[in-house]
């Protein structure tokens, strides 16, 4: 089996990740199970806020895996991604073995020591448990996919002067995505796809009470109805779990009761981003009424 | 055809009717999904359903085509259900009235697994039509004509307030005038909708039982949508796609800039090359490329907006608008058979894109004496009173079917705004196989510039990462 064997069954991923204070849909238990034993990258992508980074940050702990981080921006390439040579301390190498002959040298400056290595190859080298995380693939270029291609599907990256690493135990991969750039059908291909979406209302309720302990109960019902309300709306941004965990924390810190016209109208700039999307919400939820 | 008995035969056709809707699953894929299921087993059937769904499917667009081929292929039970009309519990004839009041019971309550069994119950009682096994079936839309479950919203407000505790069992803080309660009628229509979905997935299970999986998962199921046909777009489809302009001008934006960049190098200043020359003794050395002048281009619309093809010019002009930023100006033009400027329109109607279309017809002077389209006049207007909006930086994009209901097509009209402008494209809704029948001059148009036969949304974005200049 190649996979990473972290987890033992669906519901051993649900108790686990719940325990570091990740709560799973179904959809979410399943797929980080199936990625877990068939040892397959995970894709997740859905909208901004709903937990696709804290997924794979929570996945470590479980697993009692290092957590590496590679994240992507526009112009990242190989030598952030992968691995470089130390440069300087090889020109420190070759000043101070004056007297050696070149082959000596050679074979010294490019070894191990000299070796930087960078997210990809660390998550590849050595036996320990470990959870790479690709965040934001989208922003990357497309040739740094090329790159992801030969490192996801076999788990090995060829440095010339040293030849092809081979990782001895597969990391658990991670790659999250906003969509801002369809990554090509190659990239997908290799990875179990995971849309990570808004939960359902009882599902929200429950990471609101776990994320915001101090919130009764009540007004966390209420919070997450008058959420679930604005996303039936056809706003521009809507509003997502990172929001509805804002909002209980500003309507705990203002100490309110229960939830009023005036409060949500004063506190709506916490979940709506927008100005136009403000002024729908006021509309939709009757609030100008008063 | 009948549905496949064996697990891995059951697999096969369910990736192939997702083939055949247009989805490119390889036999790797297929091998995956195949695993998934030796993983997980068949307990539960939700799991099996996020199982296979992450293996197969690669875009979240997918989904809405998935889930209903899942039903079908991985039905929840077969044949009646089991708590279908337990005897003597309701006389016949009284059906509908003690299902409607289970169901607002069911409403009240929030309660899913009783509605996805009432779905199934209802289905059973109300929805067969037919009496030879030829033809006759379940019907969806039979079941939910009588049962009528939108008629139940006032009852189900009433129940919920007067028990105290709506949704999920929590009641609202300080009695009946909590916040809240004013999200409680949207709600339950959420609700409704959901059963409505319910009802139509049993329905089409019970359909596949009668007919083969295959036949009811090809032809029941509504394409995803980028591939609905603009002509026949409904009401519903086309909000849909309205919510997909944003996202799509975004990766549009992304393609545009990455053309730029590729065009943005490789052509060879050779006076400059040969200038620089001189210095290694008229070896060019040094190639010199053209400096390129950061000119964003202008684009003007020119839209048919009459009923038929009304909807892919708005969501086209919607579009547009959203990618304006890539461009120096935009300029929107609609048309029935007058023309007139509705580009402060267009930006003002992102806020509130269902009404745009009313506005258009409402505001702008793009009808004359009469209703119908016509090109040959519409085209005329434009290019004598509009003539000013085109210029050697503009590239023209003209968007209808080219049916002049009889009328001239004033092909010389297209000529003049064709030798003004840098470029014109024609973008036509139907395909091109009905171009030139009945009252088209669609290839007439097509020898004066070319014409792309744009029918969907995939077809639009593609045409528009091609066709527009950068």
């Amino acid at each position: 089996m190649t996979g990473t064997g972290y987890f033992t069954s669906v519901d051993d991923v649900f108790v686990k990740l719940a325990e570091t204070g990740y709560l799973a849909s179904t959809a979410v238990a399943t797929t980080v199970y199936l990625a877990d034993r068939l040892g397959k990258p995970l894709l997740v992508e859905g909208p901004a806020g709903v937990g696709k980074t804290e997924l794979a940050k929570s996945v470590a702990p479980v697993a009692g895996a290092r957590l590496i981080r590679l994240q992507c921006y526009e112009g990242v390439d190989e030598a952030r991604a992968l691995y470089e040579w130390n440069h300087a301390k090889q020109l420190l190498r070759i000043t101070a073995g004056r007297d050696e002959t070149w082959d000596e040298t050679r074979t010294d400056i490019f070894s191990e020591e000299f070796l930087l290595t960078r997210p990809l190859l660390t998550a590849i080298r050595g036996g320990d448990p470990k959870v790479l995380l690709i965040d934001e693939t989208d922003k990357a270029d497309v040739e740094v996919e090329g790159l992801l291609l030969e490192v996801l599907s076999d788990f090995q990256v060829t440095v010339p002067e040293l030849g092809t690493i081979t990782a001895t135990r597969r990391p658990f991969t991670v790659l999250t995505s906003n969509a801002t750039r369809e990554l090509s059908e190659a990239l997908r291909r290799r990875c179990l796809f995971l849309h990570l979406g808004f939960p359902d209302e009882e599902l929200e309720r429950r990471i609101v009470r776990t994320k915001v302990p101090g919130l009764d109960e009540t007004l966390t019902a209420s919070v997450v109805r008058v959420v679930a309300a604005l996303r039936a709306m056809d706003l521009r941004k809507l509003p997502s779990v990172a929001e509805t965990i804002d909002w209980a924390r500003t309507l705990l810190a203002l100490g309110a009761a229960t939830l009023d016209d005036r409060l949500v109208r004063d506190t709506l700039g916490v979940i709506l981003k927008h100005q136009e999307d403000v002024e729908k919400a006021t509309a939709g939820l009757r609030l100008d009424t008063l | 055809m009948t549905t496949p008995a064996g697990l891995p035969e059951r697999l096969t056709a369910l990736v192939r009717t997702l083939r055949a809707h247009g989805m490119r699953i390889g036999p790797a894929e297929t091998l995956d999904a195949a695993r998934v299921l030796e993983i997980l087993g068949l307990a539960d059937r939700e799991q099996v359903r996020a199982g296979l769904a992450a293996a197969l499917l690669h875009t979240e667009g997918q989904r809405a085509v998935f889930d209903p081929v899942f039903d079908v292929y991985f039905p929840l039970g077969v044949g009646a259900p089991e708590s279908a009309r337990p005897a003597g519990d309701a006389p016949p004839g009284d059906v509908r009235a003690w299902l409607r009041d289970r169901l607002a019971d069911a409403l009240a309550a929030n309660d899913r697994a009783a509605l996805t069994r009432l779905a199934a119950e209802a289905v059973d009682a109300l929805g067969q039509y037919g009496n030879s096994p030829a033809t006759d079936g379940w019907s969806a839309h039979q079941t939910l004509d009588r049962l009528r479950p939108e008629t139940l919203l006032a009852r189900v407000r009433t129940a919920t307030q007067g028990s105290g505790g709506g949704s999920g069992g929590t009641g609202r803080g300080g009695g009946s005038g909590g916040f809240t309660d004013r999200l409680e009628a949207d709600e339950i229509r959420r609700r409704i909708e959901d059963f409505r979905e319910r009802v139509r997935t049993e329905a089409r299970r019970r359909v596949a039982e009668r007919r083969g999986a295959d036949q009811v998962a090809r032809r029941g199921l509504a394409p995803t949508a980028d591939r609905v046909d603009f002509l026949v777009a409904g009401r519903a489809q086309l909000a849909e796609l309205r919510r997909t302009v944003h996202p799509l001008a975004r990766k549009l934006a992304t393609r545009l800039a990455a053309r730029r960049k590729r065009a943005a190098r490789g052509h060879i200043d050779l006076r400059r090359t040969l200038r620089g020359s001189l210095s290694t003794g008229g070896v060019p050395i040094r190639p010199v490329l053209r400096r390129r002048r950061p000119v964003r281009p202008e684009i003007v619309l020119l839209c048919d907006v009459s009923g038929s093809v009304a909807g892919f010019a708005h969501f086209t002009m919607l579009l547009v608008q959203a990618l304006s930023d890539q461009f120096s100006k935009v300029r929107v033009f609609a048309f029935v058979n007058r023309a007139d400027e509705v580009t402060r329109l267009v930006t003002a109607g992102t806020a509130d894109p269902e009404g745009l279309s009313a506005r258009i017809l409402r505001e702008a002077a793009v009808t004359g004496w009469h209703g119908s389209s016509d090109y040959g006049s519409a085209l005329a207007e434009f290019a004598d009173r509009h003539r000013d909006a085109i210029g050697p930086r503009t590239s023209v994009f003209v968007l209808g079917d080219a049916r002049t209901n009889g009328g001239d097509p004033n092909l010389d009209a297209l000529r003049l705004i064709r030798a003004r402008a840098r470029r014109v494209h024609w973008l036509n809704p139907e395909q091109p196989s009905s171009w030139g029948t009945g009252d088209s001059a669609a290839l007439r148009y097509a020898e004066v510039v070319p014409m792309h036969a744009c029918r969907n949304v995939q077809q639009l974005s593609a045409l528009i990462a091609r066709l527009l200049p950068v």
